[in-house]
């Protein structure tokens, strides 16, 4: 009785003690909130999936009107910054310094294709393959303006050839295929990662280098009220350090968000402990600092970074490295984001993955209570 | 007939099956209300046999009862009465002292009226109450010491568990650690006291001596050193060198040990006859005197362990003599270096003669580590300048610097490079070729007898080992100037002797060496000494001549020790770290 009671008040005392060091130590505060505002602004303005201006060469041999035509449909484009200049050869040491990523040749018989039988004008269209994603755009961007074209001079000139089929794309959920708007949501996931498992990880190896976790071991606290000591304090800071990027996410980069506001805050405590629960098996494992931040960078930051989906796609990759994603709490986490954000409340995608984040979340932690003992060997 | 509060019964710990065992078949008990001196060198495994009694460690074989509890059936139990400060406190840093007091409080059920007279006592026991809202991590060593104990006593525990609490702090918070300790057992508390000065542990109502995991003595103190009655003796005004008397006095069959004390000598001898020795065979002078003096603990342990590692240094021998330069060698003129507002240093300036050893004395923190990497070029100093061989380390050419040698205080070597590797890189480094650089190597390995661990990895040695080695490293190009920095912090009696042997003969062939220690005795090995305290330079002079400042009518013998706490107290002793 008297234990239990006693109890309480042990897992107040820790969890006091672990608001003032959070409060006075500048890692902390780095981690868990100047991070966030780094990584959103690097999501949000950094990095682009989108091919906007790609830089161009484009070689005008003929001077012709269709030409010139042609030349305008490329230089008005957004997804083109275009260069032009008269002879190919002037370009090829931009193209092997990479200051362009792609070269368009309008040949000097352009204009002379209605004179041809088969009434086609040749372009020529070289990328630049040391990247191949860029390579790809260039060539089915340069692809598309090139029918469009085609097909606006055979409006213009009537002639014969007109495609019998149109495709009209409309794009659902993210109309102006805006990559920040996957990636921000995706970035939380990360984010969470990062206070969940990584910070938590290092403070407890920090008790430990320090011998303060020894000089613990050695009072009545039990092993329970030592975990949970160190669980409530970074699950708040982890749902501080939620509100306020999903706040920036919003005001600043103007991410829709179409889901409700509490399926967001359960989904991002489910995640929260799961990753927290990763973060203390590491450190009761792993009993320096610098161990602990490896470990938690390979089986955490990392795979929620490569193998969430967060940016490359799942279902393209290899089939045993899909199956491994299944075992990742961020994996789901980072399915529910986008959904909420970019959808809304959709049940039959939120509540599985909720499901197997809690599964995965509980499966860990009987683990560190596993692992844990109230001893240094 | 005391009751025993633990007792140990042939307690083993093994880390990994390949190693050597930390403990081997210890037997030992702690007597109620007594305390208990647990001494030994670094590595002897006095941590771990602390942790075993904490019930934070499981034994290989044996058992720990306290206070009739099982350490491995029932550790909650004995977490509940014992009270542990571990090595460097177990303090949170970032919280402040009364933080640090409420959570230990709290973690122990010390709540209401009781937390604030407990509170109350503890912070006029440990005179922190002006100080309860600093940061721990901002207290001085002393101060922190002190905290540390508070929180281990926050409830009375029945056995009290301090693991090495006065290492390197200063002499007066380790006398008043040392009284307020005292005073706990006149409440019935127990006490385990693990320390690497030996003079501490003799002041213990009993005391473990541990060796390599080995018990080597467990009784009273008195016991021991009575052993040595009568064979313990100092040499005095002596003439010329006390290097070479030394030397000398090693020679003789029978002496067993020898140590250098200020401007004497003291010897102990084998057996007891008289005269001890042959004074006349020394070359002391006429004037000299040899008068018998009360044994030490450290006499003992060095008794146990075989003898002292007599008096000659081939390395010395090996070494060419260096030419005497009127000019002083090395010279620290107004060194200040600060760390942010922190002064770490404060306006040191002191001038060493060629062929003389130069003692820093200090307590860890005050400032010694700091100069001397400000010296060796290794750290800008805010203002002030330094010289070496009349060279400015901060823009002296790499061909300079090769004229010292240096010894870092921590592990300074590639630990997972082999023992051979790391000679072959050390004497490359320094430019070494060919035949000189195969003979210098050669010469290392005979000298400090390598050869069955040379292809062992450096990290992997056992710490006498690791600081020869570190030695024989800075040694190797014969540098004219040798910093040595805490150079046998925490080895064991002989293999310290060993390393004055190499230093003294060094010396005498003309080399210039600095040395930093916290350890008082090793202090008396110097030509001068400068003492260190809150980052300045407080006194400066011989041993002898700082003793005499701390002769009064009641202490016609003082300590350097002594010498320490007076010059302190004159300095004035604000006890607030900047």
């Amino acid at each position: 009785m008297s234990r239990n009671k006693g109890s309480l008040r042990r897992v107040k005392a820790m969890i006091i003690k672990e608001f003032f060091q959070i409060i006075r130590d500048p890692s902390s505060i780095l981690i868990s909130l100047i991070l966030p505002l780094i990584l959103l602004f690097l999501y949000g303005y950094g990095v682009s999936l989108d091919a906007d201006h790609i830089k161009l060469g484009l070689v005008l041999e003929d001077t012709s009107p269709e030409a010139q035509s042609f030349s305008e449909s490329l230089t008005n484009s957004r997804y083109f910054d275009v260069t032009i200049k008269r002879d190919r050869r002037s370009f090829t040491d931009d193209i092997t310094r990479g200051d362009i990523r792609g070269l368009v040749v309008i040949p000097s018989y352009f204009s002379s294709f209605r004179h041809r039988q088969d009434n086609t004008a040749p372009i020529q269209v070289i990328a630049d393959g040391s990247e191949p994603n860029t390579a790809n755009f260039v060539q089915n961007y340069v692809l598309g303006a090139w029918l469009i074209w085609l097909q606006q001079q055979s409006y213009t000139e009537k002639l014969e050839g007109l495609p019998l089929v149109q495709s009209e794309p409309r794009f659902w959920y993210n109309e102006e295929l805006e990559s920040r708007n996957f990636l921000i949501p995706g970035s939380l996931a990360l984010i969470m990662t990062l206070i969940g498992t990584l910070l938590t990880a290092l403070v407890v190896a920090r008790e430990w280098e320090r011998g303060t976790m020894e000089a613990l071991m050695s009072t009545p606290v039990s092993i329970v009220e030592l975990l949970i000591g160190k669980l409530v304090p970074y699950f708040i800071l982890g749902l501080c350090s939620m509100t306020m990027s999903v706040i920036v996410a919003r005001l600043i980069y103007g991410i829709p968000y179409r889901g409700h506001w509490i399926t967001l805050l359960l989904v991002s405590g489910v995640f929260l402990v799961a990753a927290l629960a990763l973060g203390l098996l590491i450190s009761t494992l792993a009993k320096n600092q610098f161990v602990a931040a490896q470990a938690s960078m390979v089986t955490a930051f990392l795979p929620a970074f490569i193998l969430s989906g967060f940016i490359f796609e799942i279902t393209s990759m290899p089939q045993a490295i899909q199956y491994l994603t299944y075992l990742l709490p961020a994996r789901y986490f980072v399915a529910s984001l986008q959904t909420l954000f970019l959808v809304g409340d959709v049940r039959e995608v939120i509540l599985p993955n909720t499901l197997a984040m809690l599964f995965l979340g509980i499966l860990l932690f009987m683990l560190t209570a596993r692992f844990t003992v109230k001893r240094l060997d | 007939m005391t009751e025993d509060l633990a007792v140990i019964r042939h307690l083993s710990k093994k880390f990994s099956p390949k190693s050597p065992p930390a403990l081997q078949d210890i037997n030992v008990v702690i007597p109620k209300g007594k305390i208990v001196g647990l001494a030994g060198p670094d590595g002897a495994g006095k941590t771990t046999l602390i942790r075993l009694m904490a019930g934070l460690l499981l034994p290989t074989d044996g058992s720990v009862t306290v206070a009739g509890f099982d350490t491995i059936k029932q550790p909650e139990e004995i977490h509940a009465i014992i009270g542990y400060m571990p090595q460097r406190f177990g303090l949170y840093e970032d919280l402040t002292v009364i933080q640090n007091l409420n959570l230990y409080a709290d973690l122990r059920g010390v709540i209401g009226k009781e937390r604030s007279d407990v509170f109350e006592r503890l912070l006029n026991f440990t005179s922190l109450k002006t100080f309860v809202d600093r940061l721990a991590g901002r207290l001085s060593g002393g101060m922190k010491q002190k905290l540390g104990l508070a929180c281990a006593l926050i409830r009375k525990p029945s056995l009290l568990l301090l693991d090495e609490p006065s290492v390197g702090v200063d002499p007066i918070s380790r006398r008043e650690l040392w009284k307020m300790v005292h005073d706990l057992l006149a409440d019935g508390i127990s006490v385990l006291w693990s320390t690497a000065y030996l003079d501490e542990a003799e002041k213990c109502d009993s005391v473990i001596l541990l060796n390599e995991g080995k018990l080597l003595y467990h009784g009273t103190p008195r016991e021991l050193t009575q052993r040595m009655e009568g064979r313990s003796f100092l040499i005095t005004n002596i003439a010329k060198n006390r290097r070479q008397v030394l030397s000398e006095a090693l020679k003789e069959p029978n002496v067993m040990d020898g140590i250098i004390q200020g401007s004497s000598v003291r010897i102990v001898i084998k057996e007891v006859k008289t005269p001890p020795i042959a004074l006349e065979k020394l070359d002391a002078g006429s004037e000299a005197r040899i008068e018998p003096v009360p044994p030490r603990f450290e006499d003992a342990f060095v008794d146990i362990l075989g003898g002292g590692p007599g008096g000659y240094s081939e390395l010395a021998e090996k070494t060419p003599p260096i030419p005497y330069d009127e000019k002083p060698v090395i010279e620290a003129d107004n060194l200040v270096r600060k760390f942010g507002s922190f002064v770490a240093v404060d306006h040191v300036s002191f001038k060493v003669k060629s062929g003389e050893i130069f003692g820093l004395l200090g307590p860890n923190g005050a400032g010694k580590s700091t100069t001397f990497r400000m010296m060796c070029g290794l750290l800008k100093p805010t203002a002030g300048s330094s010289f070496v061989s009349g060279m400015d380390l901060q823009v002296a050419s790499s061909q300079a610097r090769a004229q010292l040698g240096y010894m870092a205080q921590k592990f300074s070597l590639y630990g997972n490079l082999s023992v051979s590797q790391n000679l072959d890189f050390f004497s490359g480094i320094y430019s070494m070729e060919g035949k000189r650089r195969r003979q210098a190597i050669d010469e290392m390995i005979r000298i400090f007898s390598f050869t069955p661990y040379l292809d062992m990895s450096a990290e992997s040695l056992p710490l006498g080992y690791k600081q020869r080695m570190a030695l024989a490293c800075s040694l190797m190009h014969k540098p004219h100037v040798l910093f040595l920095d805490e150079p046998t912090s925490g080895v064991d009696p002989i293999t310290r002797r060993e390393f004055w042997n190499h230093i003294n003969g060094l010396v005498e062939k003309g080399v210039t060496i600095i040395v930093t220690t916290h350890f008082m005795d090793e202090a008396e090995y110097c030509d001068r000494i400068g003492l260190i305290y809150q980052s300045k330079l407080i006194e400066i002079g011989t041993p002898d001549e700082l003793k005499k400042l701390a002769q009064t009518a009641e202490n016609p013998s003082p300590t350097l020790e002594d010498a320490f706490i007076q010059l302190i107290e004159k300095h004035g002793r604000n006890n607030v770290p900047k």
